[in-house]
């Protein structure tokens, strides 16, 4: 069964699109025929993060609008076969996006890909509502701090209410927590909510926890997904979550501060 | 001098009311429309009396002809008792048709999208509402059994809600909600008390006319007694709470919540117009 995954979180600028890139590679990576859509009609984002911002010569807008076909609109990742993009449009805005028109692609899309990632904007309005309407998953990122919780809480709410699982009385959606930009240094020094705090309030599974990293804005100023990057613990944390996603146990990384130095090591571990 | 009982007497009662809001200005149509939905179910009013909503159609300049839609309506078995929302001009006309008018009910703007006519929704006649931050008089409820905010748009849990009774029970159940109430929602238990069993978080907000208990963490707004029911009563297993309210008498707690109760298992009830707050054994 081909899947619809949200990637949301209400909150501006706490890692969505970042997100949806590695998230959609990752997947991609293991084998699943991936499409990853913005929906950020108006902010197009996304392809300047994968990287094919120079590529986009159709996109959303002129699908539903049926001007194009999908496959004309499709481009096709440069680091992964199994991966291809579907962009927003520059110029129009997120009126421009109807429910008929987005399920009219959600349903040709699902004849040929696994796994659907829609990369929502910010925001309760319309924009994000059609990227999460349809959605059998959703990926809920928040940053560890209360303003980003506080969305986080009121999407999940639309979720469970406003979604068309929950309006035809469907099995709910899959709520998954990520939280990014996390720093253990700073939750121990009490300046930054930790995972258990923010669990606390949201009270949905967790699925993963990203490191702060500077790594993440050179990868997205290149246009390559974080996860492609070598050693960097960003990488592997998303490797981890697309693992997790699928099924496979993996235990939490990146959650406690890190031991320097090989007094300090030998120390922790007595 | 004998003592004659008195020829009448006049009594304050609150009824349920059936309210058909009407949407449209194309009155042929409404009347097609009502007669198609009730050829479906020809007993489903039985006579009961309704009132005409006309807040959407208020600003439309157009007035329905009251007498020729009563009587078409009178024929499908509704009897029109009156109009509410409607402009002077269109109040005016369905008095001069022999029809009451309500008392203009807080009404949220219809958004076009909306599907047209939903399943009726019974309504009363309320007492006015006491003002409290952020708190809507809930008398319109749309059809789902959500009440909407008029500026925001509420994602509530939808209550399980069963069809509209004809007459007024004696009790209406206890509402149970046993998800997350979560920043943004709103949920009314009608003239119920309202039993919560996951946690509120900040920025939702409990309303119910009767007590309402919540066996989890409580961090966002609780409103019981909210038509003016004194002895309602709150309790919380822990209290974390925005605001509490009891028949119109509300705390905030901006130098946080009494230190006895905070964090703890307790109990507020009203006394006069002053709060109190209990802990209770954990």
């Amino acid at each position: 069964m081909p899947k619809v995954i949200v990637v949301t979180s209400g909150k501006g600028g706490v890692g969505k699109t970042t997100t949806s890139a590695s998230f959609s590679s990752g997947l991609a990576l293991r084998g699943n025929k991936t499409v990853v859509i913005d929906f950020d009609v108006g902010l197009r984002n996304l392809d300047l993060i994968m990287g094919c911002e120079r590529r986009v010569v159709y996109d959303i807008i002129n699908v539903i609008n049926g001007e194009v076909s999908l496959k004309q609109a499709l481009i096709k990742d440069k680091n992964c076969d199994n991966l291809y993009i579907l962009p927003a449009s520059q110029t129009r805005d997120k009126d421009a996006l109807n429910l008929e028109g987005v399920e009219r692609i959600l349903n040709e899309l699902k004849e040929s890909f696994d796994c659907i990632v829609c990369d929502s904007p910010a925001g309760i309005e319309s924009g994000a509502f059609m990227a999460m309407y349809f959605a059998d998953e959703a990926l809920v990122v928040t940053n560890p701090e209360v303003s980003s919780v506080r969305d986080s809480d009121r999407i999940l709410g639309i979720l469970a209410a406003k979604s068309k699982r929950a309006v035809e009385g469907l099995e709910p959606v899959k709520e998954h927590l990520l939280v990014t930009r996390y720093s253990p240094d700073r939750v121990e020094a009490g300046e930054m909510l930790s995972v258990a705090d923010i669990q606390e309030i949201l009270r949905i599974p967790l699925l993963g926890v990203i490191p702060e990293s500077e790594s993440i804005l050179q990868a997205s100023n290149s246009g390559t997904p974080a996860i492609h990057l070598e050693k960097s613990d960003v990488a592997e944390a998303y490797r981890d979550v697309v693992a997790r996603f699928m099924g496979e146990e993996v235990p939490m990384r990146f959650i406690t501060p890190e031991k320097k130095g090989f007094f300090k090591r030998l120390l922790g571990g007595l | 001098m004998t003592r004659e009982e008195p020829a009448f007497k006049i009594k304050n009662a609150n009824f349920p009311l059936f309210v058909v809001h009407i949407h449209t200005t194309d009155f042929d149509k409404l009347k097609i429309e009502l007669e198609k939905r009730l050829t479906q179910t020809p007993d489903f009013f039985s006579n009961a009396p309704i009132v005409l909503g006309l807040a959407a159609i208020a600003e439309s300049g157009r007035t329905p002809n009251f007498a020729s839609l009563v009587t078409f309506m009178l024929g499908l078995g509704m009897r029109v008792a009156g109009v509410a929302g409607g402009s002077p001009e269109q109040c005016e006309a369905a008095v001069q048709a022999g029809l009451g008018l309500f008392p203009d009910t807080p009404t949220r703007p219809l958004p076009q999208v909306a599907p047209d006519l939903d399943e009726p929704t019974p309504q009363s006649i309320r007492p006015l509402q006491p003002e409290l931050p952020g708190f809507e008089t809930p008398t319109e409820k749309p059809a789902t059994g959500i009440q909407t905010g008029k500026d925001s748009p509420v994602d509530d849990i939808t209550p399980p809600q069963s069809n509209p009774p004809a007459t007024e029970p004696l009790f209406r159940p206890t509402m149970v909600i046993d998800k997350p109430v979560r920043t943004g929602q709103r949920i009314y238990a009608e003239g119920a008390d309202l039993v919560v069993l996951a946690i509120v978080n900040a920025g939702a907000e409990l309303i119910a006319d009767g007590d309402i208990h919540i066996y989890a963490p409580m961090r966002g707004r609780a409103i019981a007694g909210a038509h003016g029911n004194q002895t309602a009563r709150i309790f919380v297993q822990r209290l974390e709470a925005e605001l509490i309210s009891i028949a119109g008498c509300f705390q905030v707690f901006e130098n946080g919540i009494p230190e006895n109760v905070r964090g703890k298992p307790a109990h507020v009830h009203l006394d006069g117009s002053r709060l109190i707050f209990q802990s209770l054994p954990g």
